[in-house]
This record gives C-alpha cells, sequence and structure tokens, in this order.
C-alpha cells in the first residue's frame, strides 16, 4: 500500500536452497508477502473484480423482491448464488475477506513507514555528493561576495522557502549547505491512507449504532416513530429499537407534476410533500414541505422522500348490503406510468372477498399489453378487478405480503373495470365494490447514522493527503562554495529529485541567483 | 433570442464543432500518412523537429525530397491543431447555450453531459498541448471525440430542458463538474497509455535502433510513461472528490452516503482501479503492466457511464435518454 519499491527480501528468488524457517520465520515471511506491494495491488485488482457482481445481480439490502424473483426464476443457479453470497455480495465472507486483507496490508505497510518518516523528519539532510556536478540538474559559476556572504544568501534564500537547511565543510576548505524540502509528500501518503482506516471505522461504527427504516404514509394519514409504525426496519447491533427518537409527522398533502411535452414525456418534474410534524409528542407541532433533496432533519433522525405512488379508495358491501370495507389501500407502481397493482381483502365479508386489482391512473387497454397506464398523472383513472371468494388464509398463522392474493382455496367471481363513483355488484349476490377515488402514498426513508460525520471527515482528509501526495516533491539541493586564488569566490549548486517533475531546475537558478550568481 | 431559438442554436454550434473536427481528423490523418513515409528517416524527423518554427533550416539542397511530406505532414497537423482550437471553442458555444437554454447547468441528461465532456476531452488535451507538442495525439483525439459527439447527436439527444426532481440540487453543479474533468483527463490518459504500450512494442522490435514508421512521430515510450502518469495524478485526486460529492449527495437525497447502487459500484470499481495504477508505477516490475492498468480503468469508466445509465436499473437511471 506504499509507493516505494517493494524491498529485495519481498520476492525471494525461488531456485536458491531455503534454510527452514520454522513457524516463527514462517509467520514472519507470510507477513511480508501479505504486506509487499505487489499482495496489495492483486488485493486491489480482487476488490474490483469482487464488486462487479453485485451491480449486475440484484442485491437483499436495496430490492429484496428482485432476489426472490431472480431465485424464482433461475431455480438451478439461483439458490447456488444465494448460499455463496451473490445477493449480499457486500456483505458477503469473501467481499470481507478481500478488503479486510487489503486493510491488515496496509496497516502493515504504513505503520513502519511512519515510524521510518518520522526518523526521517528529525534527521538532517544528507551532506554533498563529492562531485556535485554529475547530478542532473547542476551548475558553476562565480559569486561577487565573500565564501561567508554567498553562504548567508544562501541561506537566507533557502529558509525564505522554507528548506530544511544543513551547514558543513570538506576537509579541503570547501564549504556547503545541504537542504531538502517536501516531506509532506509522504505525510499526505500516510495520511492518505490513515484516512482510509479511518473511514472503515466510520463505517462500521455507522452500522453498528444506525439505523433505518421504510414507511409508506397515505395522504391524511400519521406516523410516529416507533418499530410497529414501519414497513421495514433495520439497526446496527447496538440500537435500543425500544427507544427511538419520538417524533411524529403526518401526510397531509402530496403534490406531483409529469412532463407533458413529448420530449420525456411522464418524466417526472416536482414531488413535495407536505407534512405537520412533531419532535416529541410534546414539542409543538410544525409543517413544512419534504422534497426529494429536502430530507426533514428531526431530532436523531432524517425523513427522506424515496417514492409515491397511488392508494384507490373502495367500499366492498356483502350480500345484505352492509359496508364491510371502506379504506383507501396502497397499490405499488409497476412501471414508469404508474401501471399500479394491488389487493383488498376482506376478511369482514362471509364469505371472505378478495380483489386482486391494477389501478391505471390513465387507462388505456390494448391486445398486446391488456390494461395499462399511459401517462403517471391521473388524466382517466380506473381500476380493473379480478373478485375472487373463499378462505383468504389469514387464519393460518403463516404471516401473508399485504400485496398478494393467495387463491388456492378461493373461487373466482369475475373480472370487471371500474371508473370513480362506479359500482361492481358481483355475481351470486356476493356483494358489490365501488370504486371512490383515489389518494396518493409517499414512501419515506427515516435514517439515523451516527457515523457519517466521522466518515465525511475521512473522506476531506484522504483528499488532502492525496493531493499532497501526489502533487508535493521530494527533493534536495546542496551548495559548494569555496575561494579559489585567481578566480576569487566560487560556487556550485545542484539539485536532485526523487519524482521526475519539472520546476527542480527553477529552485536551483534561483538558488544560485540568491546566492549570487551573475545572470548570463 | 427566443428559447427554441436558443436551443437550435447550440446544435448548430454542436453541428458546426463536428464538422470542424471532421476537418481536424483530416488534417491529423494526413500528417500521419506522411509520417509514414518510408523515405523519412528518423535522422530527418529529428532535424525536422529541431526546424520547428524557422522553414529556412530545413532547405538541404541533397534532401528535398525527403523533407517534403514530413513538412507536409508538420503542416497538417499544425492546421489540425488550429481546427482542434476552433472546434473546442465552438462547442464551448453550444455547450454554454444549451445551459442557458435550460436555465441550469448543460449536464441534465446523457446527451447534455456527453456534449460537456466532449468539451472536457477536448480542453484537457489543449491544456495540455499548450506545454508539450501533442501533435502526434491529435487523431486520435479527435476521432473519438466526433463519434462520441455523433453518439450524443443522433442517439441520446433530448429536448427536455427541466430536471427530474432527483436532479435538483446544487450538487449536480459539483458533483457532475468533478466528473467530466476527470472523465476529459482519464480518456486522455487512455489515449496516452495506448500509444505507450504500442511505442514500447516497437522499440523492442527495433531493438536498440530508432523507431521506424508511424510510430516514430510518437514520444519515446518512457515520456508518455510519465505523461500518462502524470495526467491520472492529476485526475484521480479529482475523481475522488467526485465520488465523496456523490456520497454527500447521496445521503441528502437517498438517506445513505453509500448504498451500492450500481453506478456507485463502478465508480468505486474505477477508482480501485486507477488506485492500483498508482500503486504499480511506484513498483519494481509492474511499470509496464501500469499502462493496461490505465486502459481497463478507462473501460471502467466507461462501462459506468454506458452499461449502468442505460442497462442496470439503480437510482441513476433518472439520468435519461
Amino acid at each position: 500500500m506504499s509507493t516505494v519499491p517493494e524491498s529485495p527480501e519481498a520476492g525471494l528468488p525461488k531456485e536458491a536452497p531455503l534454510p527452514p524457517l520454522g513457524t516463527v520465520g514462517m509467520l514472519r515471511w507470510g507477513w511480508r508477502q501479505l504486506t509487499s506491494m505487489r499482495t496489495a495491488l492483486i488485493l486491489l485488482f480482487c476488490l474490483a473484480v469482487a464488486a462487479i457482481p453485485g451491480s449486475v445481480l440484484p442485491q437483499r439490502g436495496t430490492n429484496p423482491l428482485k432476489v426472490n424473483d431472480w431465485i424464482a426464476n433461475n431455480p438451478k443457479s439461483g439458490p447456488i448464488l444465494d448460499r455463496l453470497g451473490f445477493f449480499e455480495v457486500y456483505s458477503s465472507p469473501w467481499f470481507s475477506a478481500v478488503y479486510l486483507l487489503l486493510f491488515i496490508s496496509l496497516v502493515g505497510c504504513v505503520i513502519p513507514r511512519m515510524a521510518q518518516h518520522w526518523r526521517a523528519m528529525r534527521t538532517p539532510p544528507p551532506p554533498a555528493p563529492r562531485r556535485l556536478l554529475r547530478l542532473p540538474e547542476a551548475r558553476e559559476a562565480s559569486a561577487p561576495g565573500t565564501v561567508d556572504e554567498v553562504l548567508a544568501d544562501a541561506r537566507e534564500w533557502l529558509r525564505s522557502h522554507r528548506w530544511r537547511v544543513r551547514a558543513g565543510d570538506d576537509a579541503d576548505g570547501v564549504r556547503w549547505l545541504a537542504a531538502e524540502k517536501g516531506y509532506l509528500r509522504e505525510t499526505g501518503n500516510l495520511v492518505f491512507h490513515a484516512a482510509l482506516l479511518l473511514l472503515l471505522v466510520a463505517v462500521a461504527y455507522g452500522g453498528l449504532f444506525g439505523w433505518k427504516g421504510n414507511v409508506i404514509v397515505r395522504e391524511g394519514e400519521g406516523f410516529s416513530d416507533t418499530l410497529t409504525q414501519y414497513d421495514a426496519w433495520g439497526g446496527g447491533r447496538f440500537v435500543d429499537a425500544s427507544a427511538l427518537p419520538p417524533f411524529s409527522f403526518s401526510l397531509d398533502a402530496f403534490d406531483v407534476e409529469f412532463e407533458r411535452s413529448d420530449a420525456q414525456r411522464g418524466a417526472p418534474r416536482l414531488f413535495e410533500a407536505h407534512v405537520s410534524y412533531r419532535d416529541s409528542p410534546a414539542s409543538p407541532q410544525e409543517n413544512t414541505t419534504i422534497g426529494v433533496n429536502e430530507p426533514l432533519a428531526m431530532d436523531g433522525a432524517k425523513v427522506f422522500l424515496v417514492g409515491h405512488g397511488y392508494a384507490p379508495h373502495f367500499i366492498v358491501r356483502d350480500s345484505t348490503g352492509a359496508v364491510v370495507f371502506d379504506d383507501s389501500v396502497v397499490f405499488l407502481p409497476q412501471d414508469g406510468n404508474f401501471t399500479s397493482t394491488g389487493v383488498v381483502k376482506v376478511p369482514d365479508a362471509t364469505p371472505s372477498l378478495g380483489f386482486s386489482a391494477l389501478f391505471l391512473p390513465t387507462a388505456a387497454v390494448d391486445d398486446v399489453r391488456g390494461p395499462h397506464s399511459t401517462f403517471p398523472a391521473p388524466d382517466y383513472p380506473a381500476a380493473f378487478l379480478s373478485a375472487w371468494t373463499g378462505d383468504l388464509g389469514l387464519d393460518s398463522g403463516v404471516p401473508q405480503s399485504v400485496y398478494a392474493l393467495n387463491t388456492s382455496k378461493m373461487k373466482q367471481l369475475g373480472l370487471e373495470s371500474l371508473l370513480p363513483g362506479e359500482t361492481w355488484t358481483l355475481p351470486g349476490g356476493s356483494g358489490s365494490i365501488e370504486l371512490v377515488g383515489y389518494e396518493r402514498w409517499a414512501s419515506f426513508q427515516i435514517a439515523h447514522d451516527p457515523g457519517k460525520e466521522l466518515a465525511l471527515a475521512s473522506a476531506v482528509l484522504a483528499i488532502l493527503g492525496l493531493m499532497a501526495s501526489l502533487f508535493i516533491r521530494r527533493r534536495r539541493v546542496w551548495v559548494k562554495v569555496w575561494s579559489d586564488p585567481q578566480a576569487g569566490t566560487l560556487m556550485q549548486v545542484a539539485g536532485l529529485s526523487k519524482t521526475d517533475a519539472p520546476g527542480l531546475a527553477d529552485e536551483v537558478e534561483g538558488l544560485a541567483r540568491a546566492a549570487g550568481e551573475e545572470s548570463p | 433570442m427566443t428559447s427554441a431559438q436558443l436551443a437550435e442554436a447550440s446544435n448548430y454550434a454542436v453541428y458546426a464543432t463536428m464538422v470542424t473536427l471532421t476537418i481536424a481528423m483530416l488534417a491529423f490523418a494526413v500528417s500521419f500518412a506522411a509520417g509514414r513515409r518510408p523515405s523519412t528517416s528518423a535522422a530527418v524527423v529529428q532535424e525536422s523537429y529541431v526546424a520547428a518554427g524557422s522553414t529556412a533550416v530545413l532547405t538541404r539542397v541533397d534532401a528535398p525530397a525527403v523533407a517534403a511530406p514530413v513538412d507536409a505532414g508538420r503542416r497538417a497537423a499544425n492546421i489540425g491543431m488550429s481546427l482542434t482550437w476552433l472546434a473546442f471553442g465552438l462547442l464551448a458555444v453550444g455547450v454554454v447555450l444549451r445551459g442557458v437554454w435550460a436555465g441550469r447547468v448543460p449536464w441534465g441528461n446523457m446527451y447534455e453531459f456527453s456534449i460537456t465532456a466532449a468539451l472536457g476531452v477536448l480542453g484537457v488535451f489543449l491544456f495540455a498541448s499548450i506545454q508539450r507538442d501533442l501533435r502526434w495525439l491529435g487523431l486520435f483525439v479527435v476521432t473519438p471525440t466526433l463519434l462520441w459527439l455523433g453518439l450524443a447527436v443522433t442517439v441520446l439527444y433530448s429536448d427536455a430542458a427541466q430536471l427530474v426532481p432527483a436532479l435538483k440540487s446544487y450538487w449536480l453543479v459539483i458533483h457532475v463538474s468533478a466528473a467530466i474533468i476527470s472523465f476529459g483527463a482519464f480518456s486522455f490518459s487512455a489515449a496516452t497509455a495506448a500509444f505507450a504500450l504500442l511505442r514500447k512494442r516497437a522499440e523492442r522490435r527495433a531493438d536498440g535502433a530508432a523507431v521506424t514508421g508511424w510510430l516514430s512521430r510518437v514520444p519515446e515510450s518512457d515520456r508518455l510513461d510519465a505523461l500518462t502518469g502524470r495526467v491520472i495524478a492529476f485526475a484521480f485526486p479529482i475523481w475522488t472528490f467526485a465520488v465523496v460529492a456523490g456520497a454527500i449527495w447521496a445521503e441528502n437525497a437517498w438517506g445513505r452516503y453509500w448504498g451500492w447502487d450500481p453506478k456507485e459500484t463502478w465508480a468505486f470499481i474505477t477508482w480501485v482501479v486507477y488506485a492500483a495504477y498508482l500503486h504499480a508505477r511506484s513498483t519494481a516490475g509492474w511499470r509496464q503492466r501500469a499502462n493496461w492498468i490505465a486502459l481497463i480503468g478507462f473501460a471502467t469508466f466507461i462501462i459506468n457511464y454506458f452499461g449502468v445509465n442505460i442497462f442496470a436499473s439503480g437510482l441513476h437511471s433518472y439520468a435519461g435518454m
């Protein structure tokens, strides 16, 4: 993980007869292998490759329904891939193994280099090489002042340009200055790698102490932050799910607009959830708007608007004409035009009634696609219903999805389509169903991640370190000055840079000029 | 100007860019063909390099036939460079007009991102060409840019001015502009890395002698390695910033800063591959392979742009065609 060529020991020649290593030797050899740059490189590639399947296959974390579909459609490979963790790639043992090995390798490389860098920063620059003019950037000149004056001028220039300077003299009466600059390059490199470790800590901390949940709220409906009100909720190991922050809000109205011109027809143009909320039951009620990029920050959590849809309102009457169901039902959108599906379960009717239905905000029917919606806004809303009677299976004790109807013990009564205000009298005197109208619903993600500030700080630190390590050059310059009986004061100035970036020549020239070299 | 006229003017500017780039491409191609003449020995090429700027030096009496095609090649390359500058200016006009028409930054859908990214690629190339002679690379920057723009105006074109709500955020300016600059620099580095590999092979075949053929017009592989390295060192922090800015935006829009959405995953893969490149550059025995890594890195970037926008269904698929 370091940017220094790996040590020669790291790749022992295979053919050389190796002495028996013993346990300690083996461990040391293994450690050296793991922390070598080549291993780090291979691990980086493994990490890149291991991340790919998660972008191709559906993932449980983001879309559990799609995962189930995928496994159902691929009965052979699905279960195998599932067991190998391909539907939870980023928490799978093999993905974790790669990045943990990478981070161990990083630690093993960064810590010794921190020690090394610490020593290097406290070591004065090395003395001038014997033959200065052999260096790539070197010049020789005479200077008008005395040796002392030239050295003082050179030292002043180096000081003001923040070089670390060391002075000395050789046995033959030559006096010199050695200077070094650019330690921040290695500092930045180490900071960058340490910041990556910190980022991992922040992610882990957020994972252990953070939580997030999803909830669908219909217009006019409220939500208070307790576990039972969530449709889905997940929290870290150290979260007390019974002590969630006590805020509540209700969705007063949901505004949505769609593009009506031909270009990107149907694309959303506006989502706005108008809510009233309280930070706690005791605090006063306030009103606000939650938009896509405008979450509501509550005490201890943020509320994000992540989706919306339609909830058609039905009234179901039984054979006697008594109202047995009167509510709006959340339907899930299936495409960009909000062709939505849902079910209505009426266990209170005798016998029980069930409806699986399509809700189409702008209804159309054709031979290929059947009933479908042609625009996401409710320009011509209609519901297409399939009525069932029999046992809904609600008493079996097996948890049921509210979006699916188990018709295995039911008998189909018939099919019908309804416009708002229309009533369908079910065949056989089973009752009737009326489409009253529709409401909208919005889905919210509510999240609390205590690690995100630390994650941001480490990301900023990583970028700063990265820039220092890529843009700063470590370089050394030397000045040798001596007095020649014939030519007066003579000097040599030379520089050396570890990296092949330009600019050193200018610095050597600047130093030489400052020391008294006359312009050619 | 009315709104419709603004959009039309932007389109015309993009078409004019494409015409200009086509001529620039022909000029660069002529320059390459001229340089490929077998009579063009390395010595003469070098001499013609010395002669840059002063035509008088090259009037050698005994070798006019040799000097002529080289000279023509240089003139063609210069024409190509001038036309590329012109195309850059025209495209800048097109992009700015598009932004004025839409009343926001000109990267709200794939078409707009593509023309702005093309501007970024030309910009990085021209900016780098101020400091060093990059005429040899012209053909290989101009041709893909032209194809890219062709794809943009035919397949990706969109008339939409308004943004989907998810994109209505100032992070669109910050996050996407960083991505565009990284894209420009990464594509430039991919071209130089490819040439470094070709040139290295030619140098190995020449076995110490001067490289002949069209690759003789390309700088030595060591210099190309260094150039590729510097461009990626410039782009990598910007790409890191683009990813971090995207994470901050994601936290603000979706409630989590990282969720392994396909776009995020591929941004991460690109980041990891270029990190590997930087490590390979300073690892003994991996310097040559580093150029391959640079090419793989660019491939992951392209997969992220086209593959994820068009084929994957994720939170980023709103970008729209």
